[in-house]
């Protein structure tokens, strides 16, 4: 490979990188800190692309189809946790079927809504083209996504660090007094975070659209990765959570151009070594 | 052979010293109680010698043997078992296949797959024996769980005993058992065979001090007294502590 | 004595009603018996031992694939395929439990549902072995020769095939469950800590048993690619994993009769909504949803209170 062939995947790499964090971001503080068995958040994913994809279509405006599918999925993921899982508090199995069935419901509706053909989200005008880095050619949109990627990575960890509320999820959820002591309650983090995981979800499905596309399956697809994300970086961690993605990102690219075959082998790798190696994830709490 | 010593034990969880040094030694046949407040690391000594916990430092020897690094189920074949405060049986199932789990558990048979355990005469003989010998035979049929509290304590203390073993820690045998079960559990645990080292946990000084022939004493993980009951009962420090311990308990 | 009076009486009725039935249904009866034995596997780990498992259709699948491809791509006889996929089966069953019974209490579901998929996907994905998506067809049955005046390589003498070893796995399992073996995975599901204090390696325990399972879930696996002499990715497939759930859970975990049942359930239920609409996947995803928020509470009993326990021994 050619040097600006590796700046490219490498690039590559890492913008479809912060698409998985958006993903892998919610789904370790709802699994690695709730203990919440999601699988439904594939769907969040999909759907939220989905509906992006309608608000585009319809009034073209991409900026709103991001917040209306961040906050159409947060809104589900409040009701799945209020109206369901909270009923099946620390039931593993209920959890898993419950959200199994939506994972399964939801890729039906879809597929009935939207049809079986892959759709890709057309990117916004603005970031559209190519631009010239140290004289190579680079899609504009990629380079958004990792820029957007690093300022919400930086985000989350001034939440997680330096507010109060971030300090109660970093405690683990473990500490009842400690959430009573500043005021809420532990359902409403328990509705909030479900709600934040889906909400990014649906941000990943618009802002990864123009990139992988949407189609039936891609919830599948992207619930395994999120997983592996998670697994690699450590349940519950931010931070594992964002190199891991960055980890997995790029090892799914490089292993689509060299081993195409064996696409999410390659991926299952990294998962294999830490289980076995470090069970609690890179960065997670031992 | 000394049954069971610990040297310099400790273990440590998360900056706080749950067992801190904790030296002592058990012999053959002794009646020990080890009794403080809540928090005082009893348990927690308990798990550390079942091995249901890691420790951070120190040594464990069973009849001399190093076990500190091994799992608990290869130190209950070396002779060590454990009740525990909270009553920990199976509840779905009969009293009669709890006491079959529990004999089979250190016999020859306990992994083949592909003979009924009914044929194993020498295992359901002896199951029957340990219960009819606690007066538990006739509740064989029942689900534990829907047996009363004071029968699922009597059982947890007899499920120990299934494996002959030759050092019991008893982690709160009383615990929530009437004046009446309390004096009957007392006398179980005298009567118990002398060959048997026993430790036990205990909040109730009086069964406590019945009991013992040693006691042992521990505050904040460390030990603070060891001795006869009598020796014990002179110790003003305890006094001390306990006032401590109740002025700093919840609704006092 | 009188039960087992009363199974003769209904496999010999079962034998007797297949020579009649149109064969299509003597179809149906096949599947609802290979998805019986490969209910009951998942029965001995869900059921017996507590460990859920969301991907049970790898082992399934993975002994399809290994015998259709031995036979299809090496030409080899059955007798070396059909071992070999077994063989196959044992070892990602092997495999996926050394790390799946590595973890925390709640991650062994995720994790046997991620591996799952990664075989899904390789087979999916590497056509120019497994022929992808559109499968693989198996141009030949295994020749039994024939039995008692009756030609085995008919629908109606397959259907009696899969009652020998439904009939003789079903035999097996029950004597396992019944074993000293059985009676620990039990007491594990229970209540693992005291298990482990009373002398009990848990672990190897689970391991064991999650080969046995894999076995007998290969089993129905080669027996459903041979019926239909056709393999595809669905039966790697996570659709395929949480219809045996269901059939354990529909049918009572823990029973192995259960199962049975719910396997038959389902084989009706599947048969009679696809009829009506294609939408299977809709109801097979409300059942779910419906089973988990409205299961009478002793079908998760048991893993809430697996749970709770598990939390009061490490307080």
């Amino acid at each position: 490979m050619t040097l600006q062939g590796w700046v490219v995947n490498l690039l590559n790499g890492f913008s479809f990188a912060m698409v998985l964090f958006l993903l892998a971001a919610g789904l370790t503080l709802i699994f690695g800190l709730l203990q919440v068995i999601n699988l439904a958040h594939g769907s969040f994913y999909l759907l939220g692309g989905y509906v992006g994809l309608a608000i585009i279509q319809w009034i073209g405006n991409f900026p709103l189809a991001l917040v209306v599918a961040f906050l159409a999925m947060a809104a589900l993921g409040a009701a799945l946790q209020q109206f369901c899982l909270a009923r099946l508090y620390k039931q593993d199995l209920p959890q898993a079927l419950l959200t199994l069935g939506i994972l399964f419901v939801a890729a039906d509706v879809a597929f009935v809504w939207w049809g079986g053909n892959p759709q890709l989200l057309p990117q916004p005008e603005l970031l559209q083209g190519g631009t010239r880095l140290f004289g190579i050619g680079y899609p504009i949109y990629r380079l958004f996504l990792i820029v957007m990627g690093i300022v919400f990575a930086a985000l989350m960890w001034l939440f997680i660090e330096r507010t109060r509320l971030g300090a109660v999820v970093r405690a683990g959820m473990d500490d009842e007094e400690m959430l009573r002591g500043i005021g809420i309650s532990a359902p409403l983090v328990f509705t909030g975070i479900l709600a934040l995981g889906a909400g990014l979800a649906g941000a990943a499905g618009v802002l990864g659209g123009p990139l992988l596309g949407l189609h039936p399956g891609a919830d599948f697809e992207v619930l395994l990765l999120a997983f592996v994300v998670v697994t690699v970086g450590g349940l519950g961690s931010i931070k594992g959570a964002f190199l891991a993605s960055i980890l997995i990102g790029l090892i799914d690219n490089f292993g689509n151009i060299w081993f195409p075959q064996f696409s999410l082998f390659t991926i299952i790798v990294p998962m294999v070594i830490v289980l076995a190696l470090r069970p609690t994830g890179l960065m997670g709490r031992a | 052979m000394t049954p069971l010593a610990v040297e310099s034990l400790s273990v440590n969880f998360g900056g706080v010293q749950a067992v801190d040094d904790v030296t002592l030694r058990v012999e053959v046949g002794e009646r020990r109680a080890i009794i403080g407040t809540n928090g005082a690391g009893k348990t927690t000594l308990f798990n550390l010698i079942n091995g249901q916990i890691a420790a951070t430092a120190g040594r464990i020897l069973l009849f001399g043997e190093d076990i500190t690094r091994l799992p608990p189920h290869r130190r209950a074949a070396l002779g060590l078992a454990r009740t525990f405060q909270i009553t920990n049986l199976f509840p779905a199932l009969t009293v009669l296949d709890n006491m079959l789990i529990a004999v089979q558990a250190l016999d020859p048979c306990h992994f083949v797959f592909f003979r009924r355990l009914a044929s194993y005469t020498n295992v359901q003989h002896r199951a029957q024996q340990i219960l009819e010998r606690w007066d538990l035979w006739p509740l064989k049929d029942e689900p534990v769980r829907t047996l009363s509290y004071g029968m699922q304590r009597k059982l947890e203390i007899v499920l120990a005993l299934a494996g002959k073993p030759r050092v019991l820690l008893l982690d709160e045998p009383m615990a929530g058992l009437s004046a009446q079960e309390t004096d009957l559990a007392g006398a179980i645990i005298r009567n118990l065979d002398r060959a048997i080292t026993v430790l036990l946990i205990e909040h109730d000084l009086t069964a406590a001090f019945a009991i013992a022939d040693r006691i042992t004493a521990m505050d904040q993980g460390r030990i603070v007294a060891e001795g006869t009951p009598d020796e014990i009962r002179k110790e003003s420090r305890l006094a001390e502590i306990y006032m401590r311990g109740a002025a700093q308990a919840p609704g006092s | 004595m009188r039960r087992a009076l009363i199974a003769a009486a209904a496999v010999a009725a079962l034998v007797v009603i297949g020579r009649y039935l149109p064969s299509y249904y003597t179809g149906l009866l096949t599947l609802a018996l290979i998805y019986g034995i490969f209910a009951m596997s998942l029965d001995l780990l869900l059921g017996y031992t507590g460990l859920p498992s969301l991907g049970h259709a790898a082992y399934f699948g993975s002994a399809a694939y290994v015998a259709a491809l031995i036979v299809n791509k090496l030409g080899a006889p059955f007798a070396v395929a059909i071992p070999a996929g077994l063989l196959a089966a044992v070892t990602i069953a092997a495999l996926f439990n050394l790390l799946a019974l590595r973890t925390v209490q709640g991650y062994y579901l995720m994790i046997t549902l991620a591996l799952s998929q990664v075989l899904w996907s390789l087979a999916v994905s590497w056509r120019s072995l497994t022929g992808g998506d559109d499968g693989m067809a198996i141009p030949r049955r295994p020749d039994f020769g024939s039995w008692l005046g009756v030609r085995l390589d008919t629908d109606y003498g397959y259907f009696i095939v899969v009652l020998a070893v439904f009939l003789a796995c079903l035999a097996a399992m029950r004597i396992l469950v019944a074993s000293p073996f059985g009676y620990a995975l039990l007491g594990i599901r229970e209540n693992e800590s005291r298990m482990r204090a009373l002398g009990y390696n848990a672990w190897a325990y689970k391991y064991v048993v999650s080969l046995i399972a894999g076995l007998f879930a290969g089993i129905a696996g080669e027996l459903y690619a041979f019926l239909h002499s056709f393999i595809s990715p669905a039966t790697l497939s996570i659709d395929l994993s949480a219809q045996v759930l269901l059939m354990v859970l529909v049918g009572a975990a823990g029973t192995l009769w259960g199962p049975i049942f719910g396997a038959f359930v389902l084989v009706i239920l599947q048969n009679i909504v696809s009829t009506y609409t294609d939408r299977w996947l809709f109801v097979v995803g409300a059942i779910y949803m419906l089973i988990a928020m409205f299961a009478p509470k002793g079908l998760f009993l048991r893993w809430r209170d697996r749970a709770v326990r598990a939390l009061r021994q490490t307080a």
